[in-house]
C-alpha cells in the first residue's frame, strides 16, 4: 500500500512535469489496412481459402519461389508443417486437396 | 490512387482523434503501387500502414513490411516510419494502453516483479545505436531458392534505442544461482492455441551483459506500434528474431528453453561456416546468433547508366558487434580493390557509412563492395548456403554502364 501511494504521487509529478508522458499514457489503437493478396482461382481454391486464411494471408503462398523444385513435394511439406508444427486443424481429405490446388496453381 | 483531398480529410480526422486517445487509422486500405525485387516472383505491393511511409509489402496478416532500399542511402539511421516489420503470428496487439501495460519478471528469481511503463522509465536510461536485421534478410537471393519469407535486402534497419539494461531489471528481481536462461514473450500470439507462441531465449550471462536492453524509445520517439510499442527487447549484434516486440513477460529458467522457436526454428548449421552444400541438410544445428559481416552500395543500383568520369560511391557496412575495420570497393569485378573512407563511428553495433570516389571509364563495370570487421572476418566472395535461408552476406555486386 505504501508502495502504491508512492507510485501514485510520483506518477502525478511526472504527468504535471511533462506533456509528453501524458500523451504516452493514453491508449493507442491501430487499424491495419485491408489485405492486398487473394488466392488465385483454380480447382480447390475454396478448400485452401477456408483452411489457410484462418491463420495467414494469401501472400504467404503467392510469394514463395516457383519452378520445378517447388511443386508437389514442396507444397506437401508446407501443408504438413502447418498441420504438424503449427497445429492447423486440417483433415486429411482437405490437406490433399490443398496440396493439389497449390501444386497446380502456384 | 488516393486523391489528395481524401488524404487530407483522413489526416485531419486522425489529428482530431489525438485529443482523446492516440489512434492510427489506415489512410487507405489498398496498395499504392508495386515494386519488383530482383529475383523470380519478386513483385510486391507498395503498401501504406499507419505510422509508416510506403513500404514493400511481403505479407498482410500478420504484417511483414520491407524497407525500400533507397532509404539506406539517406543516412546511417533508418527512420522509424521506414523501419521494417516482421511478425510471425497473426494475433497482434492493436489496442495498447501504456497506462496499464506491465512487464512481468518471474521464474527463478528471488523477487518476482510487475513493472509498469512508468516504473521502467524511472530507471536510469541508456542508449545504444544498433542494427536490427531479420535472420532471413535477402533470402530471395538464395540459389537454390528456399522456402520462407522471400525478402530483398530491406529487412534491416539501424536505430538509436533508448531504454534500460535488462541487467538492471534482472538484478532488481534477484536471479537465483540455478538460472540458465531467460525467456521473452510479447503481447502478440497465435490465432490458434495449438500454434506455439513466439517465445525466445537468451543464456543468462548474455541476458546480464549490460547491453541487452528493454527499449521504449527509438530515434527519440516512442516505438512505432508495429515495431513493438510500448517495449521491446534489443539484443545488439543479434538477429531480429531475439528482439521480442510488445515485451511483457520475462521468465528466468533453470534449463535450456525447448520451445519451438528456439529448438526447431531459427537454427543454423553447427560448423565453422554455418553453411552446407546447396540442397543438403546439416548434420547438427545451433540457434542463430550474431549477424554476419555485410556491406552495400546504396547510391548506385544494379543496371544503372552513369556518366563516365568520377563518381562517388557510397554505402553502409555492419557486423555482429566487432565493428567495421575496413570497406573495400572494386570496379573491375573483384580483380583490384580500393579502400573506402569510413564515415562517423556510431558504435560497434551500428551501420557504418562509407564512400569512395572512383573513375569510371566508358563501358560496363562490375562494382563490388566488401567489408572486414575488427576480428578480421571478411564477407565471402561466393554465397554460403543453408536450408533456412539465413545469414546471407555474400559480397554484393552492382553492374553499371558508364557512357
Amino acid at each position: 500500500m505504501k508502495n502504491m501511494m508512492h507510485a501514485l504521487i510520483t506518477a502525478t509529478a511526472v504527468t504535471v512535469g511533462s506533456g509528453l508522458v501524458t500523451l504516452h499514457a493514453k491508449p493507442v489503437t491501430y487499424v491495419l489496412p485491408d489485405e492486398t493478396a487473394a488466392f488465385k482461382p483454380g480447382p480447390g481454391v475454396e478448400v485452401a481459402q477456408n483452411n489457410c486464411t484462418a491463420c495467414h494471408s494469401a501472400d504467404y503462398i503467392q510469394t514463395q519461389p516457383r519452378g520445378a523444385k517447388f511443386k508437389k513435394d514442396f507444397w506437401q511439406a508446407e501443408v504438413t508443417k502447418m498441420i504438424k508444427v503449427y497445429g492447423a486443424p486440417i483433415d486429411d481429405g482437405d490437406a490433399s486437396k490443398i496440396v493439389d490446388y497449390l501444386t497446380a496453381t502456384y | 490512387m488516393l486523391d489528395r483531398r481524401e488524404m487530407l480529410k483522413r489526416v485531419g480526422s486522425g489529428l482530431a482523434a489525438l485529443g482523446a486517445a492516440t489512434s492510427f487509422d489506415p489512410i487507405k486500405a489498398f496498395a499504392l503501387d508495386s515494386v519488383t525485387l530482383p529475383f523470380d516472383n519478386g513483385e510486391r505491393p507498395l503498401v501504406k500502414y499507419p505510422q509508416k511511409r510506403p513500404m514493400i509489402g511481403l505479407t498482410s496478416r500478420p504484417p511483414q513490411l520491407e524497407t525500400p532500399f533507397a532509404i539506406f542511402n539517406d543516412g546511417a539511421i533508418t527512420p522509424n516510419n521506414a523501419f521494417f516489420v516482421r511478425y510471425h503470428l497473426a494475433d497482434i496487439p492493436l489496442s495498447i494502453d501504456p497506462g496499464i501495460f506491465t512487464l512481468e519478471i518471474k521464474g527463478s528469481v528471488e523477487r518476482p516483479l510487475k513493472l509498469s511503463l512508468k516504473d521502467i522509465r524511472k530507471l536510469p536510461a541508456v542508449e545504444i545505436t544498433a542494427v536490427n536485421q531479420c535472420s532471413g534478410n535477402s533470402r530471395g537471393f538464395f540459389s537454390p531458392r528456399v522456402a520462407g519469407g522471400q525478402l530483398g535486402h530491406g529487412a534491416m534497419g539501424n536505430a538509436r534505442w533508448r531504454g534500460v539494461p535488462l541487467k538492471t531489471v534482472l538484478d532488481k528481481a534477484g536471479v537465483k544461482a540455478s538460472a540458465k536462461q531467460v525467456t521473452f514473450n510479447g503481447l502478440d500470439g497465435p490465432v490458434s492455441d495449438k500454434t506455439p507462441d513466439f517465445v525466445k531465449a537468451l543464456d543468462i550471462d548474455h541476458a546480464r551483459d549490460g547491453e541487452v536492453m528493454l527499449a521504449y524509445g527509438m530515434n527519440g520517439d516512442d516505438l512505432p506500434v508495429l515495431n513493438g510499442f510500448p517495449l521491446r527487447l534489443v539484443v545488439p549484434g543479434y538477429y531480429g528474431t531475439y528482439w521480442v516486440k510488445h515485451l511483457n513477460e520475462i521468465t528466468v529458467i533453470d534449463s535450456v528453453f525447448d520451445g519451438y522457436w528456439m529448438k526447431t526454428a531459427y537454427r543454423i548449421p553447427d560448423n565453422d561456416c554455418n553453411c552446407v552444400d546447396p540442397g543438403t541438410a546439416p548434420k547438427a544445428t545451433i540457434p542463430i546468433n550474431r549477424f554476419t559481416v555485410r556491406s552495400f552500395i546504396t547510391n548506385v543500383t544494379d543496371g544503372a547508366k552513369l556518366k563516365a568520369g568520377t563518381t562517388t560511391l557510397k554505402g553502409i557496412a555492419f557486423d555482429g558487434g566487432k565493428g567495421i575495420k575496413e570497406v573495400a570497393v572494386s570496379i573491375d569485378g573483384g580483380k583490384t580493390w580500393m579502400p573506402a573512407k569510413l564515415g562517423k563511428d556510431l558504435g560497434k553495433y551500428s551501420f557504418r557509412e562509407w564512400k569512395l570516389p572512383v573513375k569510371l571509364a566508358a563501358g560496363p563495370h562490375e562494382i563490388k563492395v566488401r567489408a572486414t570487421n575488427n576480428a578480421g572476418v571478411a564477407q565471402p566472395m561466393e554465397a554460403l548456403w543453408n536450408p533456412a535461408g539465413y545469414l546471407r552476406n555474400v559480397v554484393e555486386t552492382v553492374r553499371v554502364t558508364a557512357t
